[in-house]
Protein backbone atom coordinates (compact mmCIF):
# COMPACT_ATOMS: atom_id res chain seq x y z
CA UNK A 1 0.00 0.00 0.00
CA UNK A 2 2.59 2.59 1.15
CA UNK A 3 4.58 1.28 -1.53
CA UNK A 4 2.37 1.80 -4.72
CA UNK A 5 1.51 4.99 -3.35
CA UNK A 6 5.20 6.14 -2.91
CA UNK A 7 5.51 4.29 -6.44
CA UNK A 8 2.42 6.64 -8.24
CA UNK A 9 4.50 9.65 -6.73
CA UNK A 10 7.44 8.84 -7.62
CA UNK A 11 6.24 7.94 -11.26
CA UNK A 12 5.99 11.06 -12.96
CA UNK A 13 9.50 12.25 -11.47
CA UNK A 14 11.16 9.14 -12.87
CA UNK A 15 9.22 10.05 -15.99
CA UNK A 16 10.78 13.41 -16.46
CA UNK A 17 14.26 12.13 -15.16
CA UNK A 18 14.19 9.99 -18.12
CA UNK A 19 12.61 12.61 -20.55
CA UNK A 20 14.92 15.35 -18.74
CA UNK A 21 18.20 13.86 -17.67
CA UNK A 22 19.77 17.18 -17.39
CA UNK A 23 16.95 19.04 -16.32
CA UNK A 24 15.07 21.62 -17.61
CA UNK A 25 16.54 25.03 -16.53
CA UNK A 26 19.72 25.49 -18.00
CA UNK A 27 18.07 24.93 -21.10
CA UNK A 28 14.82 27.78 -20.38
CA UNK A 29 16.80 30.26 -18.90
CA UNK A 30 19.38 29.81 -22.36
CA UNK A 31 16.66 30.28 -23.96
CA UNK A 32 15.26 32.95 -22.51
CA UNK A 33 18.87 34.87 -22.75
CA UNK A 34 17.77 33.88 -26.68
CA UNK A 35 15.43 35.55 -26.96
CA UNK A 36 15.95 38.66 -24.84
CA UNK A 37 18.78 39.08 -27.36
CA UNK A 38 16.25 39.88 -30.40
CA UNK A 39 14.34 41.50 -28.43
CA UNK A 40 16.94 44.23 -27.32
CA UNK A 41 17.57 44.43 -31.17
CA UNK A 42 14.20 44.86 -31.92
CA UNK A 43 12.91 47.36 -29.65
CA UNK A 44 16.14 49.64 -30.28
CA UNK A 45 15.85 49.14 -34.27
CA UNK A 46 12.67 47.47 -35.60
CA UNK A 47 14.74 44.83 -36.92
CA UNK A 48 14.07 40.87 -36.40
CA UNK A 49 17.16 39.49 -36.25
CA UNK A 50 17.90 35.78 -37.93
CA UNK A 51 21.47 34.77 -37.76
CA UNK A 52 21.02 32.53 -41.04
CA UNK A 53 21.32 35.83 -43.08
CA UNK A 54 24.68 36.42 -42.36
CA UNK A 55 25.90 33.70 -44.81
CA UNK A 56 24.49 35.34 -47.70
CA UNK A 57 25.09 38.62 -47.17
CA UNK A 58 28.74 38.11 -46.27
CA UNK A 59 29.18 36.19 -49.70
CA UNK A 60 27.86 40.11 -51.17
CA UNK A 61 31.67 41.42 -50.04
CA UNK A 62 33.56 38.98 -52.27
CA UNK A 63 31.16 37.72 -54.74
CA UNK A 64 29.13 39.11 -57.76
CA UNK A 65 26.66 36.60 -58.25
CA UNK A 66 23.05 38.85 -58.56
CA UNK A 67 21.56 36.80 -55.66
CA UNK A 68 23.94 38.33 -52.99
CA UNK A 69 24.12 41.82 -54.51
CA UNK A 70 20.77 42.94 -53.25
CA UNK A 71 19.96 45.96 -52.27
CA UNK A 72 18.54 44.62 -48.92
CA UNK A 73 21.52 42.23 -48.34
CA UNK A 74 24.12 44.52 -49.21
CA UNK A 75 22.70 47.55 -46.38
CA UNK A 76 22.43 44.66 -44.06
CA UNK A 77 25.45 43.16 -43.82
CA UNK A 78 27.85 45.42 -41.26
CA UNK A 79 25.17 44.99 -39.04
CA UNK A 80 24.95 41.21 -39.47
CA UNK A 81 28.79 41.08 -39.31
CA UNK A 82 28.55 42.92 -36.35
CA UNK A 83 25.79 40.38 -34.90
CA UNK A 84 27.82 37.49 -35.94
CA UNK A 85 30.63 38.81 -33.74
CA UNK A 86 28.77 39.69 -30.68
CA UNK A 87 27.10 35.76 -30.75
CA UNK A 88 30.87 34.81 -31.02
CA UNK A 89 31.60 37.07 -27.91
CA UNK A 90 28.62 36.20 -26.33
CA UNK A 91 29.16 32.42 -25.73
CA UNK A 92 32.82 33.06 -24.89
CA UNK A 93 31.94 35.72 -22.62
CA UNK A 94 29.78 32.40 -20.40
CA UNK A 95 32.38 29.62 -21.61
CA UNK A 96 35.04 31.75 -19.65
CA UNK A 97 32.69 32.63 -16.83
CA UNK A 98 31.36 29.24 -16.45
CA UNK A 99 34.04 26.81 -17.60
CA UNK A 100 37.20 28.83 -18.21
CA UNK A 101 38.59 26.60 -20.80
CA UNK A 102 37.72 26.02 -24.15
CA UNK A 103 35.17 22.77 -25.19
CA UNK A 104 35.53 21.27 -28.79
CA UNK A 105 33.17 18.78 -30.43
CA UNK A 106 33.31 14.89 -30.60
CA UNK A 107 31.17 15.21 -33.99
CA UNK A 108 32.86 13.82 -36.85
CA UNK A 109 34.31 16.36 -39.06
CA UNK A 110 32.21 15.23 -42.00
CA UNK A 111 29.14 15.05 -40.50
CA UNK A 112 29.87 18.94 -39.56
CA UNK A 113 30.40 19.73 -42.86
CA UNK A 114 28.19 18.10 -45.37
CA UNK A 115 25.51 18.37 -42.64
CA UNK A 116 26.63 22.46 -42.81
CA UNK A 117 26.38 22.63 -46.76
CA UNK A 118 22.83 21.24 -46.25
CA UNK A 119 21.77 23.77 -43.81
CA UNK A 120 23.08 26.54 -45.84
CA UNK A 121 21.15 25.30 -48.95
CA UNK A 122 18.04 24.55 -46.74
CA UNK A 123 18.20 27.70 -44.91
CA UNK A 124 18.07 30.08 -47.82
CA UNK A 125 15.75 27.88 -50.01
CA UNK A 126 13.48 27.97 -46.93
CA UNK A 127 13.54 31.89 -45.82
CA UNK A 128 14.99 31.15 -42.23
CA UNK A 129 17.23 29.14 -39.53
CA UNK A 130 16.17 27.61 -36.16
CA UNK A 131 16.56 31.32 -34.99
CA UNK A 132 14.67 33.15 -37.84
CA UNK A 133 12.08 30.93 -38.21
CA UNK A 134 11.90 28.88 -35.39
CA UNK A 135 12.21 32.00 -32.09
CA UNK A 136 11.21 34.92 -34.34
CA UNK A 137 8.82 33.89 -36.94
CA UNK A 138 7.16 31.37 -33.85
CA UNK A 139 6.89 34.30 -31.69
CA UNK A 140 5.07 35.74 -34.33
CA UNK A 141 2.73 33.42 -34.90
CA UNK A 142 3.96 32.90 -38.38
CA UNK A 143 1.46 30.24 -40.10
CA UNK A 144 4.57 29.83 -42.82
CA UNK A 145 7.47 30.04 -39.86
CA UNK A 146 5.44 27.15 -38.08
CA UNK A 147 5.28 24.94 -40.84
CA UNK A 148 8.52 25.50 -41.56
CA UNK A 149 9.59 24.38 -38.07
CA UNK A 150 7.30 21.35 -38.13
CA UNK A 151 8.69 19.77 -41.36
CA UNK A 152 12.42 20.63 -40.40
CA UNK A 153 11.83 19.08 -36.61
CA UNK A 154 10.39 15.94 -38.45
CA UNK A 155 13.01 15.41 -40.96
CA UNK A 156 15.59 16.39 -38.62
CA UNK A 157 14.41 13.54 -35.91
CA UNK A 158 13.97 11.07 -39.11
CA UNK A 159 17.81 11.37 -40.18
CA UNK A 160 19.23 11.45 -36.61
CA UNK A 161 17.22 8.06 -35.66
CA UNK A 162 18.02 6.86 -38.77
CA UNK A 163 21.96 7.52 -38.34
CA UNK A 164 21.64 6.28 -34.60
CA UNK A 165 19.87 3.04 -35.66
CA UNK A 166 23.05 2.55 -38.34
CA UNK A 167 25.07 2.56 -35.03
CA UNK A 168 26.11 6.13 -35.58
CA UNK A 169 23.97 7.95 -33.03
CA UNK A 170 26.38 10.34 -30.54
CA UNK A 171 26.11 8.90 -26.87
CA UNK A 172 25.39 11.21 -24.32
CA UNK B 1 -1.18 31.08 -46.91
CA UNK B 2 -0.96 34.83 -47.98
CA UNK B 3 1.34 36.24 -45.18
CA UNK B 4 3.38 39.40 -47.09
CA UNK B 5 7.27 39.69 -46.48
CA UNK B 6 7.38 41.91 -43.61
CA UNK B 7 10.05 44.40 -42.89
CA UNK B 8 10.11 47.15 -44.90
CA UNK B 9 12.00 50.22 -44.18
CA UNK B 10 10.27 53.00 -44.05
CA UNK B 11 12.80 55.46 -43.64
CA UNK B 12 16.14 55.33 -45.36
CA UNK B 13 19.10 53.46 -44.41
CA UNK B 14 20.95 56.10 -43.30
CA UNK B 15 18.92 56.84 -40.46
CA UNK B 16 20.59 54.76 -38.15
CA UNK B 17 21.30 56.19 -34.77
CA UNK B 18 24.89 56.43 -33.58
CA UNK B 19 24.01 53.64 -31.31
CA UNK B 20 22.85 51.07 -33.58
CA UNK B 21 25.39 48.82 -34.01
CA UNK B 22 26.89 49.40 -30.23
CA UNK B 23 22.95 47.60 -29.73
CA UNK B 24 23.36 45.48 -32.15
CA UNK B 25 26.26 44.12 -30.87
CA UNK B 26 24.72 43.86 -27.21
CA UNK B 27 22.20 41.91 -28.49
CA UNK B 28 24.20 39.42 -29.78
CA UNK B 29 26.20 39.48 -27.09
CA UNK B 30 23.17 37.95 -25.32
CA UNK B 31 21.78 35.62 -28.27
CA UNK B 32 25.13 34.24 -28.13
CA UNK B 33 25.74 34.39 -23.95
CA UNK B 34 22.00 32.13 -24.38
CA UNK B 35 23.35 29.57 -27.05
CA UNK B 36 26.08 28.89 -24.88
CA UNK B 37 24.42 28.56 -21.67
CA UNK B 38 21.36 26.67 -23.10
CA UNK B 39 23.72 24.17 -24.25
CA UNK B 40 22.74 24.35 -27.76
CA UNK B 41 25.91 25.57 -29.06
CA UNK B 42 26.91 21.68 -28.69
CA UNK B 43 25.75 19.62 -31.46
CA UNK B 44 26.00 16.84 -29.24
CA UNK B 45 23.29 18.24 -27.43
CA UNK B 46 21.12 19.19 -30.68
CA UNK B 47 21.64 15.56 -31.74
CA UNK B 48 20.79 13.97 -28.30
CA UNK B 49 17.40 15.95 -28.46
CA UNK B 50 16.76 14.71 -32.15
CA UNK B 51 17.52 11.16 -30.86
CA UNK B 52 15.05 11.61 -28.01
CA UNK B 53 18.05 10.65 -25.50
CA UNK B 54 16.94 14.50 -24.07
CA UNK B 55 13.83 16.72 -24.56
CA UNK B 56 15.60 19.49 -23.02
CA UNK B 57 15.76 21.73 -26.30
CA UNK B 58 12.06 22.61 -26.63
CA UNK B 59 12.86 24.57 -23.62
CA UNK B 60 15.50 26.60 -25.31
CA UNK B 61 13.03 27.28 -28.56
CA UNK B 62 10.08 27.74 -25.82
CA UNK B 63 11.42 30.00 -23.36
CA UNK B 64 13.07 32.20 -26.54
CA UNK B 65 9.96 32.30 -28.33
CA UNK B 66 7.67 33.13 -25.41
CA UNK B 67 10.25 36.09 -24.70
CA UNK B 68 10.23 37.20 -28.43
CA UNK B 69 5.95 36.56 -29.08
CA UNK B 70 5.54 38.90 -26.03
CA UNK B 71 8.00 41.66 -27.24
CA UNK B 72 6.56 41.70 -30.69
CA UNK B 73 2.84 41.63 -29.40
CA UNK B 74 2.90 44.57 -27.07
CA UNK B 75 5.77 46.88 -29.82
CA UNK B 76 3.09 45.88 -32.61
CA UNK B 77 0.21 47.60 -30.81
CA UNK B 78 2.74 51.06 -30.08
CA UNK B 79 2.01 53.83 -32.14
CA UNK B 80 5.75 54.89 -31.89
CA UNK B 81 8.82 53.52 -34.55
CA UNK B 82 12.13 52.51 -33.29
CA UNK B 83 14.18 54.62 -31.86
CA UNK B 84 17.25 53.82 -33.69
CA UNK B 85 16.11 53.54 -37.61
CA UNK B 86 12.69 54.80 -37.37
CA UNK B 87 11.37 51.49 -38.52
CA UNK B 88 7.91 50.63 -37.49
CA UNK B 89 7.25 47.80 -35.53
CA UNK B 90 6.36 44.93 -37.59
CA UNK B 91 5.68 41.05 -37.01
CA UNK B 92 8.33 38.61 -39.24
CA UNK B 93 5.69 37.06 -41.38
CA UNK B 94 7.16 35.27 -44.53
CA UNK B 95 5.15 34.31 -47.73
CA UNK B 96 4.20 30.70 -48.01
CA UNK B 97 5.18 28.16 -50.80
CA UNK B 98 6.51 24.54 -51.63
CA UNK B 99 10.35 26.71 -50.80
CA UNK B 100 9.32 26.46 -47.12
CA UNK B 101 8.84 22.38 -47.01
CA UNK B 102 11.57 21.91 -49.38
CA UNK B 103 13.81 23.94 -47.75
CA UNK B 104 13.10 23.18 -44.09
CA UNK B 105 13.33 19.44 -45.37
CA UNK B 106 17.11 20.04 -46.64
CA UNK B 107 17.77 22.04 -43.32
CA UNK B 108 16.00 19.13 -41.66
CA UNK B 109 18.45 16.49 -43.16
CA UNK B 110 21.73 18.70 -42.42
CA UNK B 111 20.37 19.72 -38.86
CA UNK B 112 19.95 16.05 -38.52
CA UNK B 113 23.22 14.65 -39.54
CA UNK B 114 25.63 17.48 -38.10
CA UNK B 115 23.44 19.21 -35.24
CA UNK B 116 24.50 22.40 -36.24
CA UNK B 117 22.41 25.15 -37.06
CA UNK B 118 23.47 29.04 -38.22
CA UNK B 119 23.44 31.04 -34.71
CA UNK B 120 24.32 27.78 -32.55
CA UNK B 121 27.52 27.47 -34.98
CA UNK B 122 28.71 30.76 -34.41
CA UNK B 123 28.03 30.72 -30.94
CA UNK B 124 30.15 27.49 -30.68
CA UNK B 125 33.12 29.16 -32.26
CA UNK B 126 33.07 31.17 -28.88
CA UNK B 127 33.37 28.25 -27.02
CA UNK B 128 36.52 27.61 -28.42
CA UNK B 129 35.08 24.69 -30.75
CA UNK B 130 37.45 25.48 -33.81
CA UNK B 131 36.21 22.29 -35.76
CA UNK B 132 32.96 23.82 -36.06
CA UNK B 133 34.77 25.99 -38.82
CA UNK B 134 34.25 22.78 -40.92
CA UNK B 135 30.55 23.30 -40.63
CA UNK B 136 30.59 26.76 -40.95
CA UNK B 137 32.49 26.43 -44.03
CA UNK B 138 29.38 23.75 -45.19
CA UNK B 139 26.92 26.71 -44.11
CA UNK B 140 28.84 29.07 -46.71
CA UNK B 141 29.52 26.67 -49.60
CA UNK B 142 25.63 25.57 -49.30
CA UNK B 143 24.53 29.24 -49.64
CA UNK B 144 26.95 30.04 -52.35
CA UNK B 145 26.12 26.82 -54.34
CA UNK B 146 22.31 27.85 -53.32
CA UNK B 147 23.07 31.63 -54.95
CA UNK B 148 24.72 30.19 -58.00
CA UNK B 149 22.13 27.46 -58.53
CA UNK B 150 19.15 30.35 -58.33
CA UNK B 151 21.49 32.79 -60.64
CA UNK B 152 21.46 29.33 -63.44
CA UNK B 153 17.79 28.76 -63.18
CA UNK B 154 16.71 32.53 -63.93
CA UNK B 155 19.46 33.09 -66.49
CA UNK B 156 17.89 29.84 -67.85
CA UNK B 157 14.18 30.33 -67.84
CA UNK B 158 13.64 34.48 -68.01
CA UNK B 159 16.26 36.70 -67.55
CA UNK B 160 14.09 39.55 -67.84
CA UNK B 161 12.48 38.80 -64.68
CA UNK B 162 14.63 39.10 -61.63
CA UNK B 163 14.82 36.69 -58.98
CA UNK B 164 12.32 37.58 -56.21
Amino acid sequence: MALSLLQSALMPALTFAELFPNGVSHYAIGGVFIGLGVAVIYLGTGIIAGASTFLETTLSYVSGVPRFQKGKYVASRDWRVVFTLGIIGGAAIYQVIFHGEIWTTDVEWWRLLSGGVLVGIGTRIGKGCTSGHGVCGVGSASFTSIVNVATFMTVAIGTAQLIQAMGMGISP
Amino acid sequence: MSEKTSGKTTGKQNERGPLFMPLILVGGLIFGFGLGFSQMAKPEVVLQFLQFDDFGLLFVMGGAAVVTGTTFAVATRLSGNAPLTGKAYTRRLKSFDKNVLVGGGIFGIGWGISGICPGAAYASVGLGNYLILFGIGGMFLGAYLQGLWRKHRTDATSPTTSAD
